[in-house]
């Protein structure tokens, strides 16, 4: 194929600690065998060189979290033919997302030597809930081998083939006996989306849901559970609050487990 | 064969710790991958063995709803636990494999088939309720107009050594669905782990002219009357040992008589759709097959991988999954298992092996569940709207 009939790609990144843009650096072999197929044209990790859009193919990491941001993830929806959101931020709003269940004014007070130079939104966002997105990738990271599927399957034009399945799915084929109840070991796997490839589990910890809540997460029944095997409240309460906190049914159950007296 | 009705009289030898051994060796030595249960993270997995050395000796298993521990046992017993969270449908019907490989040519494709492993299976430690498991699957991917070349593959060169439980595992309910805890047939070799006064020994009985031809010579003593009669009560103690039940008689008809029974809602509660008891379930065989292609679109994967009645995925056309609850879901699971199976195949899909029991995090009990929906009469079908949005 010729150099210029190669399409383009493009990587942005919102606000997000920069880990999901690594793992597509991480590809290593991969990495030369993509940048022969995909003319790499905005990536600032990456090149300093940069070719105007419009883009084929761009992937967005990181949140909303400034009305700034709100207004360039509209220019990027614009520049690009295909828009995919990679990792927890994009997909969820991240651990940022915290942020939601608070008064940021106080974290920026907090954090900030003079907070008077800090203009922020009181929420941080995922991408969807600002502009269309054409496919969402999970986790926090990503994971590459999925990351290079979406690719693949986009230099094919067919779907990717990333299952909703739970992670106990993917603990199941891979043999590993259940952390819960071969030791009564709290785990997520139950809610999360599968795409890490059970890795928590594969070294007997219980899953902490990095890649965020799976298709029909009955996380009110994972709960109970928890509680069964002498989990108490708080730490059922800070279980879904983490990388995916912002997300719908992780956001609820948190909010479950609140503190009666601080009841966010 | 009938659980509680006496065995007819058997023969058999009897054999030792070394006997077994030698029946390992012989085994590799003539070209089998012996597949055996060791202890493994936390419990008794099926794996490639090559010595009764790495076997679960003098442990056991302690289970329940949501429940399993390993632990001591008081004596030796290589055979001393039920059924762990492996069953051999992981070695007929790998959770994952490439069914071909497509290479872009200059002009064309060429496309190489992934070949089935040479090597056949020795399965050591099989139950009865895995033996139904195993005759089940047969049925499924071997019978009608569609075999499956695969699995028939390695079904055919598959050698087993049965053995007959002679304790009941906490969670078993093999006696009342008429698979156990005795082994009546589908095996090359059948083992009897006797303990006691006479010491700690094997009886092993012949089942096929592969599994007489494979003892032949080997280290062995002739049954005495005495070993039989141990290896009787034994089993029947395992038996007699069950704290669970299935009860089957008109059970197929109770639960397609009963798609909107309120029960339905009150495991969907509980169930977290996550997909464990299908994927623990030694008869279930559902899977699914995925395309890859890679980067620069010179080399294509078909691959087939366990797939779940759980999954949203699995029931999903044009317009979304058929299945869309967790409600719709457990209950296509449940009855297709005990009901529909029937008229599918001509046999329950449930050899309670209790494995769905043990394995779901949050302990829904089948035996429990299909109970309750024979006692508690339905409600009227006026007002009981479905919530699915399927019927």
């Amino acid at each position: 194929m010729a150099v210029r009939d190669r399409p383009t790609l493009a990587v942005w990144k919102f606000a997000s600690c920069d880990g999901c843009q690594l793992s597509l650096l991480d590809c290593e072999e991969s990495l030369l065998t993509l940048a022969g197929q995909l003319d790499i044209a905005y990536f600032v990790e990456a090149s300093s060189a940069f070719r105007a859009g419009p883009y084929d193919l761009s992937l967005v990491e990181g949140s909303i979290t400034t009305a700034a941001d709100a207004e360039r993830i509209r220019s990027v929806r614009a520049c690009s033919h295909r828009l995919v959101t990679i990792g927890a931020c994009a997909t969820a709003g991240g651990i940022q997302g915290l942020r939601n269940f608070a008064d940021v004014r106080d974290f920026v007070a907090a954090v900030y030597a003079s907070p008077e130079y800090i203009r922020t939104l009181a929420t941080s966002t995922p991408i969807a809930a600002h502009v269309p997105v054409d496919f969402e990738l999970r986790g926090c990271p990503i994971d590459k081998h999925q990351l290079l599927e979406v690719i693949s399957a986009f230099l094919a034009r067919r779907k990717p083939d990333l299952p909703e399945d739970s992670v106990c799915t993917s603990c199941k084929r891979a043999g590993i006996p259940c952390v819960m109840v071969t030791h009564g070991t709290p785990c997520l796997g139950p809610v999360t989306h599968a795409g890490c490839g059970a890795l928590c589990p594969a070294y007997a910890r219980g899953c902490y849901g990095c890649f965020g809540p799976a298709e029909q997460a009955n996380t009110a029944s994972l709960s109970r559970a928890w509680n069964a095997l002498g989990t108490d409240r708080r730490t059922l309460h800070r279980a879904f609050r983490s990388f995916n906190a912002a997300a719908d049914p992780f956001r609820m159950e948190s909010e479950a487990h609140a503190d009666p007296d601080h009841p966010r | 064969m009938s659980p509680s009705a006496p065995a007819p009289a058997r023969k058999g030898m009897i054999i030792d710790r070394d006997g077994l051994q030698s029946l390992l060796d012989r085994l590799s030595a003539r070209g089998f991958d012996v597949i055996g249960p060791t202890v493994r993270d936390g419990a008794i997995i099926y794996d490639r063995i090559s010595s009764v050395d790495v076997m679960p000796e003098g442990w056991t298993d302690d289970q329940d709803a949501a429940r399993y521990r390993l632990a001591r046992r008081s004596d030796m017993a290589l055979f001393g636990y039920a059924v762990g969270p492996h069953s051999w449908r992981r070695f007929l019907q790998p959770p994952e494999e490439r069914l071909w490989q497509a290479t872009r040519q200059q002009v064309g494709l060429t496309i190489h088939t992934t070949a089935v492993p040479s090597a056949p299976y020795a399965f050591i430690g099989v139950r009865a309720c895995e033996l139904r498991a195993i005759s089940i699957q047969d049925r499924v991917f071997l019978e009608g107009p569609h075999p499956d070349r695969r699995y028939a593959e390695r079904r055919r060169g598959a050698f087993i050594v049965a053995v007959n439980c002679t304790e009941a595992g906490g969670t078993c309910f093999c006696a009342s669905m008429g698979s156990g805890p005795r082994a009546a047939d589908g095996f090359d070799l059948a083992l009897t782990e006797l303990i006691d006064a006479n010491g700690h020994r094997f009886l092993l009985e012949v089942g096929t002219d592969a599994g007489a031809a494979s003892v032949e010579d080997l280290p062995s003593r002739d049954a005495d009357a005495g070993a039989l009669v141990a290896a009787e009560e034994a089993t029947a103690r395992a038996a007699a040992g069950m704290r669970r039940k299935m009860a089957t008689a008109g059970l197929k008809e109770l639960l397609q008589a009963n798609p909107e029974h309120p029960h339905w809602s009150e495991v969907a509660e509980r169930c977290l759709a996550c997909a464990n008891c299908t994927l623990v379930c030694p008869t279930c065989f559902c899977s699914t097959v995925a395309d890859y292609t890679d980067l620069r679109g010179h080399e294509a994967d078909r691959v087939r991988r366990w797939d779940s009645c759980f999954a949203a995925d699995f029931s999903s056309i044009h317009g979304g999954p058929v299945r869309a609850s967790r409600r719709a879901r457990y209950r296509q699971w449940m009855s297709h298992k005990l009901a529909h199976w029937i008229d599918q195949f001509d046999i329950s899909g449930c050899v309670g092996c209790g494995r769905c029991i043990t394995w779901c995090p949050v302990g829904i009990d089948i035996t429990v569940e299909a109970a309750a929906i024979r006692a508690a009469p339905p409600r009227p079908a006026a007002g009981e709207g479905d919530d699915d949005g399927n019927a």
